[in-house]
């Protein structure tokens, strides 16, 4: 496609020493006092952006933890143990949210990861119009989610919506969508679905033009048809991609929070969308109860470092 | 474009394949057209509708009489100029810190190699492997009272700036560029004398610029999409951004004028992915997974 941004450094580490510049002072010390000015050379570039690690992600990391074994109260902090895990543990909602975020997750896999593998499936096919396609496709992506949220709030009304309005033309009878409990995850997928696979349509696409066309014929010769072709070559040369993205997508469904968040209020009909991202923003910000916030954030922390560990494995090994 | 793909050549070429690839063919065009534009043509349309016509049952497809003055009440009610200029500000001034900050770590990183350069890297790539969402409660904390300099950043534009620059995948992304300019390229320049700021902004930056346009767009589009952080941190409307000011205003204001609203509010995202599709899409596929 562009650059080879990703290939190799292809120099040769050469450890010859370098000559001094013209002119320059012969310091006492010498190749010391050369490294040592390198040296604050090189972290004087980093700092700036090392501070802000420091600051907004390593000691927020820290603060997580310890956060997590602390109450505040009146400004006083105190130590209490697993306290904090046991009052999310007996929260009913905290079933329930594990409950749809799993559900949402699945959801979200059957459709968010399918749906963009066989569009790009179907896109990769034509020889015509693949970039008016490509466009159409990860358009969405470029909308502000609160744009594309509210919009399918529209889009879903049961009584002036446009779903029900299409349904009715197929002879199917008008749907509560959002205010039905049984429905009402679906629908935040569908839209979830809509406004994220622009992006993995892409990379899959990149991934599709790489599968040697041999392999398609070989498997003619065998007699394979469209499916066996794209079960047994496609799915097998683009496994690695594949894999990763599947991790992706779970690690980021598990986090689920703006499409319930906006589309339901959050709970849902019955608390039928409340996630686990969504409790931990009613703990933190509706209760203030930054404790067990904490202790649920390092719940999920701990589920997905697992698959977080997996992906960064399976990319670098990608990447060599 | 002669790659072999799932469909044979052989198949296609006969006139009944033939039949069967543009049937197809306009189905998918037709489809995928509807799908991806039909809510968009919906949220354009809806936005010239009257009141009552937004909101009535069944739907028109086609606004039976047409009233832009809609979408400069929504600028006007929803104060659309502030919110839009909120985030200009804050998606800029993100972007300036991300490349100041992120391209001299990146090139530090890279081609300096300081002691426990290595360590750090790995320090930043870890933060990717926690669920962002899990930080956004200890990150708010700290917004509040920032450690050592004892600030509180909330409603200030450097909630936003600062945690911008802890990007470690823009980080990772510059220095794996970085890594494949010749190093025989730079030691040249610095025989001639160049220092290692010359050698960035004379040698560096010039070849990186595929890469800093990449970077460049996400940094501008993420402060564009983003929702839950600004929310958080900036809770003073006429501090907010656009994403957040309509989510707040939604309630308050008619239908077709929130809908207007929110064509307004696509509109600049839009604009760019238009004018910089290939850097964007290419960006995307060339940057690895991270999309």
């Amino acid at each position: 496609m562009s650059a080879p941004i990703l290939t190799k450094d292809p120099v040769v580490k050469d450890r010859r020493p370098r000559r001094p510049r013209a002119g320059a002072p012969h310091l006492p010390g010498g190749e010391f006092g050369k490294n040592l000015r390198r040296n604050i050379t090189a972290h004087g570039f980093l700092i700036g952006a090392v501070l802000c690690f420091a600051f907004f992600s390593w000691y927020p990391i820290v603060r997580e933890f310890l956060l997590a074994f602390q109450k505040t109260e009146d400004g006083r902090v105190s130590w209490v143990g697993w306290d904090n895990f046991v009052t999310v543990w007996n929260d009913p909602a905290f079933g329930q949210a594990w409950r749809n975020t799993l559900w949402f997750t699945v959801l979200a896999l059957i459709l968010g990861f399918v749906v963009p593998f066989v569009t790009a499936l179907i896109i990769n096919e034509f020889r015509h119009g693949q970039g008016y396609l490509r466009l159409l496709v990860y358009l969405p992506v470029m909308l502000p989610p609160t744009a594309s949220v509210l919009l399918f709030k529209y889009l879903y009304d049961p009584g002036y919506g446009m779903f029900n309005e299409i349904l009715g033309v197929f002879g199917v009878p008008a749907q509560q969508w959002l205010q039905d409990p049984d429905t009402a995850m679906l629908s935040v997928v569908v839209a979830s679905t809509w406004m994220n696979m622009g992006g993995a349509t892409l990379i899959y696409l990149a991934a599709l033009q790489s599968v040697p066309g041999e392999l398609y014929e070989a498997a003619e010769l065998d007699g394979a048809g469209l499916l066996r072709k794209v079960w047994h070559v496609t799915v097998p040369q683009t496994r690695l991609i594949l894999l990763l993205m599947l991790l992706m997508q779970i690690i980021a469904t598990m986090q689920v929070f703006i499409e319930p968040f906006l589309l339901t209020g959050g709970a849902g009909p019955e608390g039928s969308t409340t996630t686990i991202v969504y409790l931990i923003y009613q703990y933190a910000f509706n209760f203030n109860n930054y404790g067990a916030a904490a202790a649920l954030g390092l719940l999920l922390l701990v589920l997905l470092a697992g698959f977080s560990a997996a992906y960064t494995r399976l990319n670098r090994a990608e990447q060599d | 474009m002669s790659t072999r793909t799932l469909i044979s050549p052989a198949q296609l070429a006969r006139p009944r394949g033939k039949v069967l690839y543009w049937v197809c063919f306009a189905l998918v065009v037709v489809l995928f057209t509807l799908a991806f534009l039909g809510p968009l043509y919906w949220m354009v349309s809806g936005g010239l509708k009257t009141t009552q016509e937004a909101v009535q049952t069944p739907p028109t497809w086609v606004p039976g009489s047409v009233h832009p003055e809609n979408y400069q009440r929504a600028w006007e009610v929803m104060d659309l100029a502030k919110l839009l200029m909120n985030t200009l500000y804050y998606a800029f001034g993100a972007l300036a810190f991300q490349l100041v900050l992120d391209v001299a770590a990146a090139y530090s990183l890279s081609k300096l190699r300081p002691v426990l350069g290595k360590a750090i890297l790995g320090l930043m790539l870890a933060t990717l492997m926690i669920p962002a969402t899990v930080l956004v409660v200890p990150q708010y904390l700290t917004v509040l009272d920032v450690p050592i300099v004892e600030r509180n950043l909330l409603n200030s534009p450097w909630a936003i700036w600062l945690p911008s620059v802890t990007n470690a995948f823009n980080i990772f992304l510059l220095k794996r560029f970085f890594d494949s300019i010749p190093k025989e390229l730079l030691d040249a320049a610095a025989m001639d004398g160049a220092g290692s700021l010359r050698v960035l902004w004379s040698i560096v930056l010039p070849v990186s610029r595929p890469i800093l346009g990449v970077v460049s767009i996400f940094a501008v589009v993420g402060v564009w999409k983003d929702f839950l952080w600004p929310m958080l941190v900036l809770p003073d409307p006429s501090k907010q951004t656009l994403a957040v000011g309509i989510y707040s205003l939604a309630t308050s204001v008619p239908e077709n004028v929130l809908i207007a609203s929110l064509t307004i509010a696509s509109l600049p995202t839009l604009l760019l992915f238009l004018a910089f599709q290939r850097n964007i899409m290419s960006g995307l596929t060339a940057g690895g997974l991270k999309g």
